[in-house]
C-alpha cells in the first residue's frame, strides 16, 4: 500500500475480522443459547453427539436440524426425510439470491459464493442484511465470510462442549432452553419480515402446524406449510388486488 | 433408526447437507436475476414460511424432552406473554420478548415444582 491512495483501503484480512467480531452481537449470542437449547434437544433424544457436531457444521440452519432430527426419531426412509428438509429449506434461496448482489462485486468468482452461501441462515441473513452497507462494496464477502464462518464454527464446537452438559441440567433449565428456539424462531421471522405475506403466512403456519399434528401427523409440517403457505399468498394477493383496484 | 455406524452421516449428508445446500447453491445461480416482485417468490416465500412456522407450532404444542409434561396453557401463556413484552419493546423488542417468554415459563415450572 503506497502513500497515494488517500483513504487507505482496508484489507480483506480486516473485513474478514471485522466480521468475525460478531460473534459478540446480541443475534450471534441468541442464537448461541438456542443451540444450546438444540443440544439439549438431541441429547434428550440419545442422538451421539459426533453427528449433532456433523449436521450443525453441514446442515447449520436450526430449523432443518430440528426437521431432520424429528425425522432421524420416527425412523423415516431418507426420501422422506429428505423431502421434509428440503421443503423447510426452500426459504434459502430467496435469502441467498437478496444476499449475493449486496455482498459481490463484478469481480467475484461464481465458486467462492457458492462455498460462503453455505453459511446463510437466518441469524447470519438477519446480521449481513442490517450491517453490511456499512462495510465498502470490496470487503463484503470477506465480511460476510468472516461473520457465517465464525459463527458456525463457534457453535460446532458450543454444542460439543456443551451435549455432556445439558444432561446433567435440571429439568428446568433444559425447558426454558428447548423453549428458546421456538421463541427465538417467532422474534426473527417477524424482525425479518421484509412483506405483509410473511406475516400472514407465520399466523396461518402456526396454526395448520397445530391442526394437522392432530389430524395428519406423519405429514403435518409438509401440509401445514404447502396449504398455509398457499392460503397466505393467495389471501394477501387477493387483497393487494383489492387495495390496487382502490 | 440406529445411531450407530457411518448410516447416520450418509443419512444426515444426504437428508440434511444436500437439502439445505441445494437451494443456498441455487439462490446463488438465481442471484439478481429473480424478479423481486414476482407472484412465483412471493408464493415461494410464504409456503416456506409457514413451513417453519409448523415447525414452531409443533415445539410448542407438542413438545419434547421435559416439557412434555408441562401444561399448555404454561406454554401459551408464555409465548402470549413474551409476544406482549416484543411489541412493547421499541428497538430491545427481541431480547425483551425472549427473555419475558422464558422467564414466564420459568416462574411457572418453578412453582408447578418441576
Amino acid at each position: 500500500m503506497t502513500a497515494e491512495t488517500a483513504p487507505e483501503p482496508r484489507s480483506q484480512t480486516y473485513w474478514f475480522l471485522f466480521g468475525m467480531r460478531g460473534l459478540f452481537s446480541l443475534p450471534a449470542i441468541i442464537l448461541m443459547l438456542s443451540f444450546v437449547g438444540f443440544a439439549a434437544f438431541t441429547a434428550e433424544a440419545k442422538i451421539p453427539v459426533g453427528q449433532v457436531m456433523f449436521m450443525t457444521g453441514m446442515i447449520w440452519a436450526l430449523p432443518a436440524k430440528v426437521i431432520l432430527v424429528g425425522s432421524m426419531l420416527s425412523g423415516a426412509h431418507i426420501a422422506t426425510a429428505f423431502l421434509a428438509v428440503t421443503l423447510s429449506s426452500v426459504r434459502m434461496m430467496p435469502m441467498v439470491a437478496s444476499l449475493v448482489p449486496e455482498i459481490r462485486t463484478g469481480r467475484t468468482p461464481t465458486w467462492l459464493l457458492l462455498v460462503v452461501s453455505h453459511f446463510v441462515a437466518i441469524t447470519a441473513w438477519v446480521f449481513a442484511m442490517e450491517r453490511v452497507r456499512d462495510v465498502p462494496r470490496a470487503g463484503r464477502l470477506a465480511f460476510f465470510a468472516g461473520f457465517g464462518i465464525t459463527l458456525t464454527t463457534a457453535n460446532i464446537v458450543l454444542v460439543g462442549l456443551v451435549y455432556g452438559a445439558v444432561s446433567e441440567f435440571p429439568p428446568l433449565v433444559s425447558g426454558c432452553l428447548f423453549f428458546l428456539t421456538p421463541v427465538y424462531f417467532l422474534t426473527s421471522i417477524w424482525i425479518s419480515a421484509r412483506h405483509r405475506v410473511i406475516y400472514w403466512a407465520l399466523g396461518i403456519g402456526l396454526a395448520l402446524g397445530w391442526l394437522f399434528a392432530v389430524i395428519a401427523p406423519e405429514y403435518d409440517i409438509l401440509l401445514a406449510g404447502i396449504v398455509g403457505g398457499t392460503l397466505a399468498w393467495w389471501g394477501e394477493r387477493m387483497l393487494r388486488q383489492r387495495e390496487a383496484v382502490r | 433408526m440406529s445411531f450407530e455406524g457411518y448410516w447416520p452421516y450418509v443419512y444426515i449428508a444426504v437428508a440434511g447437507w444436500l437439502a439445505t445446500d441445494f437451494w443456498r447453491w441455487a439462490g446463488v445461480l438465481v442471484g439478481n436475476r429473480i424478479d423481486e416482485r414476482s407472484e412465483l417468490l412471493n408464493w415461494v416465500r410464504a409456503v416456506a414460511t409457514a413451513l417453519v412456522a409448523a415447525v414452531i407450532a409443533k415445539m410448542i404444542f407438542f413438545p419434547t424432552g421435559t416439557l412434555t409434561s408441562s401444561p399448555l396453557w404454561l406454554r401459551l401463556g408464555a409465548v402470549a406473554f413474551g409476544a406482549a413484552a416484543f411489541f412493547l419493546g421499541g428497538r430491545f423488542r427481541q431480547i425483551l420478548g425472549i427473555a419475558a417468554a422464558i422467564a414466564f415459563l420459568a416462574t411457572g415450572l418453578a412453582l408447578l415444582g418441576a
